[in-house]
């Protein structure tokens, strides 16, 4: 009887690396054909209007890229924590605290005209996911409670929070009750880059910590600490590396950067807070650094990729009427067949007869 | 006071079944060492499912068995990476929760605002008719039973049965269970469909009579309560138990406190049930002795078996 089997490599493949996140999207594509034949579409008209019309105008990039800021943002800052094994699911939670804190300080700063005001909004925005995310590093690191299952609590708790606030306290005096706060000012969001488009010059803080992260984790000796405290608890002990720190940087690390690109969707695309300020980018970005197989440049292919798939999902709504959920059906589909391929860097198929 | 102890009790017990379901499910699975973080995606596929199937004019019976092979059908993806491949348990856990969560909206688009009978509450002649005790224990639907008698179950197959036993012996020491002769994935396997059919239940449950509606997400985090309830029930059926009645009692008592019109934001109340898993997580998890002497050994562990 043959059968197939897997045998670990005696090194990952660095090809493998490299090619494992294509055939996923390639598998996701084979995957997704079936799911669209049985809702009663079109595959292929719905994959074309899926991946290549959003693309086709100016501002059909402008909104990719747009989109696919928040997504790295927050995707960076999960590698971090994936890398050491720190499990933070809840980034969606930060960037809702960060975009809350920021915006404060956007209405705080409302009247007349201050050149500070956006560079204080993404300080506060930082400090917002921060301490958002410094909660589940103290009941980690000193009560031993984990934290996949707080953070995404307090994700829950911080949409409650964001909902309150813009029914009371920060709501719109002027806005005919509905639960909003008022536009933010001029100096308070950014402007456009391109007259007539929305994406904004904070996609550049962006590239800069894409930079930033790598530094961090391929070039700097904490990076080399969080590495192999995930691949090997035991001899990050051995060495005496601190557990506890480590996971509060990375935790705070993850916090701050969703708390920014809450921040940068707050002052940019939106210019004030509703009841709903994401469409799942703290989720989707979980997504994201694993199809950057947990490294920065990867983390920015993937933010691209999957903001391609909001911006799909959001065509195909329009033009063929298709539920926007299938983009995060999508999503899942991705990740799980991502996971699939990503076997092969580690191990080859062979076969036994 | 019974007019207002009975609906609270009664609500209780209500809320807290399709916790026990997904809860005592995914303790099965834990306890043969795997992590499935899909409750969430598995409840709602189940809940969209078995909605569907009884808009469609079907006995709920038979839509509560739709929903839950849908959800084994979603473990068994989940179990063909994390067992088969041997990936990272909770990466496919949380791709699990992603897909259902978009597939049951998609699935859950075509259902509008319909509704659909919710299954009749028991009424046993006499039993049902004593005052507070009749109201309370003997005048619920069948799934509220149900419920309890799987914790029993459960209880009963880990402590007092051998395939019990081996399910435990795989869950701490997988390589040696090998070693004499269980088939660990095989084993593990059958655990984690178990756990995907009982977060289907648990789904059915919300959308054929908690809720009876569809709404997009309406598990609304209760698959990760389930979740946290078996770390707080330290892996233990009858604890489960317990904490959901907790979480159920927290969970109707906001919703009173909202009608009854008291002076705090509806969305402070409406946290209460996720601060509340925060604060028992912190309480079972503040002594580390506790959870290292309960926890599965090779819980979250990939297992790959020598060749």
């Amino acid at each position: 009887m043959t059968r197939l089997y897997l045998e670990r490599r005696a090194v990952p493949s660095r090809i493998m690396g490299l090619i494992a996140p294509a055939l996923a999207l390639l598998a996701m594509i084979l995957c997704a054909i079936p799911m669209l034949e049985l809702a009663g579409l079109a595959p292929l008209a719905t994959l074309r209007v899926f991946f290549l019309q959003p693309l086709a105008t100016g501002n059909g990039i402008s909104e990719w890229l747009l989109k696919a800021n928040p997504l790295v943002l927050i995707g960076l800052g999960l590698t971090v924590g994936y890398r050491a094994n720190v499990w933070n699911i809840g980034a969606e939670g930060m960037y809702t605290v960060g975009a809350i804190c920021a915006a404060w300080v956007a209405l705080h700063f409302a009247a007349g005209v201050h050149h500070w005001v956006l560079a204080a909004m993404m300080l506060a925005g930082i400090l917002g996911g921060m301490a958002w995310a410094a909660i589940p590093a103290f009941l980690k690191t000193r009560l031993n409670t984990s934290e996949i299952l707080v953070t995404l609590m307090l994700t829950y708790v911080a949409q409650l929070l964001l909902s309150w606030l813009v029914n009371g306290p920060m709501q719109d005096p002027q806005g005919l009750n509905y639960p909003q706060t008022a536009l933010f000012s001029d100096s308070a969001t950014f402007s456009p880059l391109i007259a007539g488009m929305r994406v904004n010059a904070s996609i550049f803080i962006t590239l800069g910590a894409v930079v930033l992260a790598w530094l961090l984790l391929d070039r700097s000796f904490l990076g080399f600490q969080l590495k192999v405290s995930g691949a090997a608890p035991a001899a990050a002990r051995y060495a005496g590396y601190a557990q506890a720190r480590l996971t509060w940087v990375s935790l705070l690390i993850s916090g701050a950067t969703a708390g920014l690109a809450g921040m940068f969707e707050a002052a940019g695309p939106l210019g004030q807070l509703s009841p709903v300020i994401s469409p799942g980018y703290g989720f989707a970005a979980i997504i994201v650094a694993f199809i950057g197989r947990l490294r920065p440049l990867g983390v920015l292919c993937g933010g691209l990729l999957l903001s391609l798939l909001y911006l799909g999902g959001e065509a195909a709504q329009m033009s063929m009427n298709v539920p926007a959920a299938l983009s995060r059906s999508f999503q899942g589909l991705l990740l799980f067949c991502l996971l699939a391929t990503d076997v092969l860097v580690d191990f080859r198929i062979r076969v036994r007869t | 006071m019974d007019h207002l102890l009975i609906p609270l009790l009664n609500g209780t017990l209500v809320a807290a079944t399709p916790l026990i379901f997904a809860a005592i499910g995914e303790l099965i699975t834990e306890r043969s060492g795997v992590m499935n973080l899909g409750i969430e995606g598995m409840m709602l596929i189940g809940a969209a499912t078995a909605f569907g199937v009884a808009l469609h004019g079907q006995p709920a019976f038979i839509a509560a068995i739709v929903a839950m092979l849908a959800a084994a059908l979603m473990a068994s993806l989940f179990a063909l990476l994390a067992l088969g491949l041997a990936v990272n348990q909770y990466a496919a856990g949380l791709a699990l929760t992603i897909l259902g969560s978009g597939l049951s909206a998609v699935i859950g688009r075509q259902f509008g605002a319909s509704s659909v009978t919710s299954i009749a509450k028991l009424h046993i002649p006499v039993l049902s008719d004593l005052p507070l005790i009749g109201q309370v224990l003997f005048s619920q639907d069948p799934m509220v039973y149900m419920a309890l008698g799987l914790a029993l179950l459960a209880w009963w197959f880990l402590n007092r049965t051998r395939a019990g036993l081996v399910l435990r012996a795989v869950g701490e020491a997988p390589h040696s269970a090998r070693a004499i002769g269980y088939p660990v994935i095989r084993i593990r396997y059958s655990a984690t469909v178990f756990g995907g059919a009982m977060a289907g239940l648990a789904g059915a449950y919300l959308s054929l009579v908690y809720t009876p509606l569809w709404v997009d997400d309406m598990t609304a985090g209760r698959g990760w309560i389930a979740q946290a309830l078996v770390v707080f029930a330290t892996w233990k059926p009858g604890r489960v138990v317990l904490g959901a009645w907790l979480f159920g009692g927290v969970t109707v008592a906001q919703l009173f406190a909202q009608t009854f019109g008291l002076h705090v934001p509806t969305q402070f109340m409406s946290a209460l049930p996720y601060v509340a898993t925060i604060v028992v997580l912190v309480a079972i998890s503040r002594n580390p002795r506790t959870l290292r002497l309960n926890t599965p050994l090779s819980l979250a562990q990939p297992f790959r078996p020598d060749h």
